[in-house]
């Protein structure tokens, strides 16, 4: 029993010096994910700052909340979180890692707030209240033990947010993916960012509907759709591909119908004018 | 006896197979006539919407005060989306249609401009009258065409099934019914050009603009080969191949392979045949860890444009996915952002190189420009902004606004609620020319 204060106290002790080199050295800026960002919007949130979720994605809200810190705290107002801001930033709060790690591995609601006891600011994902009333103090505790360096190897934490490209969900890239799959799966990485590309600007084409569904179904549009091979489940380089394209790249120059020059049955494709040709496909006006 | 028994046993076989067969036949059945019913619904839907179409465009014409015409635009722009939502659904992908489709979204975009206007201010004139005039005649000619589709349909039990399969399968009987009256309506349409709209009508097509500024004699492929070399720094040990793009480009191109035996990596780039500027390039590997920060990223994307002769720019936006960084610069002139001159880059962050480029925006507006001198103060501007809206951050920039013209704005940046908004305000004349909702990133779902 004795053995194990002692512990604890090294622990706390540690975890307490420790914070000062709690961030890596990277300067944090807007757009980036991880676990500095995490860090960060916990920081910001026990402050008061950051009112918003805490999801590991640098986005507007904390952009925000970190350059209210840094004009109340007298530093240059640049939205960086650069090395002076985060020893300011450190120094001003404290940062539960492991419950902010646990909490975001269970996917539950929760917040960082300073002054409001850590297991008040849990909702957990499941409804398993008997769970956490006991849970009260000890995760008070346990967070400040697993800041131990020991235990930072545990397996790291999944953010709960991700980026995407302006005006697109997830589920709209998976969408996208999905038909570049059953499209081009053996075309080479570029023929897929180009299939993704044709269907980008069918969207903006007023010949063509105007929502990736819309295109996508669009009836005898693709081969893919009409005999179910959409259905495949697409692979990481489709996804990258879709990625690609939804962030602007065009491989196509502005193609709105593509065709396998051994398998077009149709006559009237060929009378279109040819841009390129990328692996089996030609790209056509 | 075991005869019995083996007649019993195969005709409760054979029955069985029938009856499964049968099943089997009721099913298709089934499921073809539902995606028949599917189409059938679409396309009565269609012409029904083109005589709601017809008809409404008839009583704008008639109409005179700003208060009933307004709205009446406004019902002709929602038909007309409505119509072109329903072709979508039919199975005419094959079949060249895209005439009537632009003339729908056409019909829309310019109710949608008038119905928008201020008509006590800006009443329509004598020309777009006339457009109205003609799209009237236009309408009527294409009710006419598919009423007459629709009657042949319903009176020789036509099937779609059939369509579909026709055009698919190219065997394409000369005599079917709907695809010779769609190719009718798409005739009749074709006659009816854009120009027609008036000169104060720009398609809502984002045209797909050429390299029009760009000068420079034209390049070989030998010397496409170097640029590459030089551009993406090769070592030489690396196989190119070059390609020259077809008849169809808008703007001819080189497009360049680069293979590196030793890595396995595959790098392909465009580049103009006039004056050999990149237009985009992709390496394609895996970026499995990351070494350097967004921020890091950011300088060496910076100092690459820089070596590269791409001045002036200033990052805009900067987003990580995974391990890889996709920025967005633009170019500033005399602190005033120029947002249609933007270079997109990929850089891989585990050894900071770029893996990613594109300057097709830059390279389809890039020319000389004289700011002009804005007419109103900055406080002016702030005005004319919603007053629930907080600005945190204000500047001046170019951009180009819902018709396709470069305008000077204040931009503002600023706060409602939980969400970030972008507005840009006219220099000129104080209009409020964009207003963007800034994305969010989004929650992961269903994940745990």
């Amino acid at each position: 029993m004795r053995k194990w204060f002692i512990c604890l106290f090294l622990i706390f002790s540690f975890s307490y010096t420790s914070q000062a080199h709690a961030f890596s050295k990277q300067v944090i800026q807007r757009g980036a994910v991880g676990d500095d960002v995490i860090e960060l919007q916990a920081r910001l949130q026990y402050l008061g700052f950051y009112r918003g979720k805490i999801d590991g994605v640098f986005g507007w809200r904390t952009y925000w909340a970190l350059r209210n810190f840094q004009y109340k705290f007298k530093l240059p107002v640049d939205g960086l979180a650069g090395e002076t801001t985060k020893q300011k930033l450190v120094r001003a709060s404290k940062y539960y890692k492991s419950f902010v790690h646990n909490n975001l591995r269970k996917g539950n609601t929760f917040t960082h707030y300073g002054g409001i006891p850590l297991s008040k600011q849990v909702k957990a994902r499941q409804t398993k209240a008997k769970n956490q009333a006991t849970a009260t103090r000890t995760t008070n505790k346990q967070a400040n033990k697993n800041t131990s360096p020991q235990q930072t190897a545990v397996k790291r934490v999944k953010a709960a947010a991700v980026n995407v490209p302006n005006g697109f969900s997830q589920n709209d890239l998976q969408l996208m993916a999905n038909a570049v799959h059953g499209e081009a799966r053996g075309e080479p990485y570029i023929g897929q960012v180009a299939v993704a590309a044709v269907i980008l600007n069918r969207i903006n084409s007023p010949s063509f509907p105007n929502t990736v569904a819309g295109v996508i179904f669009e009836p005898g549009a693709f081969t893919a759709v009409a005999d179910g091979q959409i259905w495949l489940t697409p692979n990481e380089t489709s996804r990258k591909a879709v990625l690609d394209a939804l962030n602007g790249w065009d491989p196509s120059s502005g193609a709105l119908y593509y065709f396998n020059p051994h398998t077009a049955t149709n006559g009237w494709i060929w009378s279109r004018p040819q841009i390129k040709r990328i692996g089996k496909h030609i790209f056509c006006k | 006896m075991l005869r019995i028994l083996l007649i019993g046993a195969l005709s409760i076989g054979i029955a069985g197979t029938a009856y499964w067969g049968y099943r089997e036949h009721q099913q298709k059945n089934a499921i073809l006539i539902h995606a028949e019913n599917n189409y059938q619904r679409a396309f009565h839907d269609l012409t029904y919407q083109i005589d709601l179409l017809h008809d409404q465009i008839g009583t704008t014409l008639a109409m005179n005060s700003r208060q009933s015409l307004s709205p009446a635009l406004a019902e002709v722009w929602r038909l007309a989306s409505e119509a072109h939502a329903t072709v979508g659904q039919l199975p005419l992908s094959l079949l060249p249609f895209n005439k009537t489709e632009e003339f729908l979204s056409n019909i829309g975009s310019f109710s949608y401009r008038a119905a928008i206007r201020d008509l006590d201010k800006q009443p329509l004139n004598a020309e777009e009258y006339k457009t109205l005039q003609q799209l009237y005649k236009k309408s009527a000619d294409i009710q006419q065409e598919l009423r007459n589709v629709q009657h042949l349909v319903l009176e020789n039990n036509l099937r779609w099934m059939d369509v579909e399969l026709a055009l698919a399968t190219n065997n394409r009987p000369n005599d079917n019914t709907i695809i010779d009256g769609f190719k009718t309506v798409e005739k009749n349409v074709q006659s009816y050009n854009e120009t027609d709209f008036g000169p104060s009508f720009t398609s809502i097509e984002k045209r797909t603009k050429g390299f029009e500024h760009i000068s420079g004699k034209k390049i070989t492929k030998e010397e496409a080969k170097q640029i590459a070399k030089t551009f993406l720094g090769l070592k030489g040990n690396e196989d190119i191949q070059v390609v020259h793009s077809g008849e169809g480009a808008s703007d001819a191109f080189y497009s360049v392979t680069i293979k590196n035996p030793k890595t396995k990596s595959e790098t392909y780039m465009d580049i103009t045949e006039k004056g050999g500027y990149p237009i985009w390039v992709i390496e394609n590997r895996p970026v499995n860890k990351q070494n350097i920060s967004l921020n890091e990223a950011t300088m060496r994307g910076l100092r690459f444009l820089k070596q590269h002769k791409f001045n002036n720019f200033e990052l805009y936006e900067s987003t990580q996915y995974d391990h890889v960084a996709v920025l967005t610069f633009v170019t500033a002139q005399d602190g005033v952002r120029i947002y249609p001159e933007s270079i997109k880059m990929k850089i891989a962050l585990d050894d900071g190189n770029i893996i990613g480029f594109s300057a097709r925006d830059y390279l389809s507006s890039k020319r000389e420009r004289t700011i002009p001198k804005p007419s109103i103060s900055i406080e002016q501007a702030r005005k004319k902004m919603n007053p629930n809206v907080t600005i945190m951050e204000e500047r001046k920039a170019i951009i180009m606004n819902n018709v396709n013209q470069e305008v000077l704005c204040y931009e503002f940046l600023g706060t409602l609620g939980d969400d970030t908004y972008r507005i840009f305000i006219n220099a000129q004349n104080g209009i409020e020319e964009k207003v963007e909702k800034l994305q969010n990133p989004e929650p992961i779902y269903g994940e745990i």
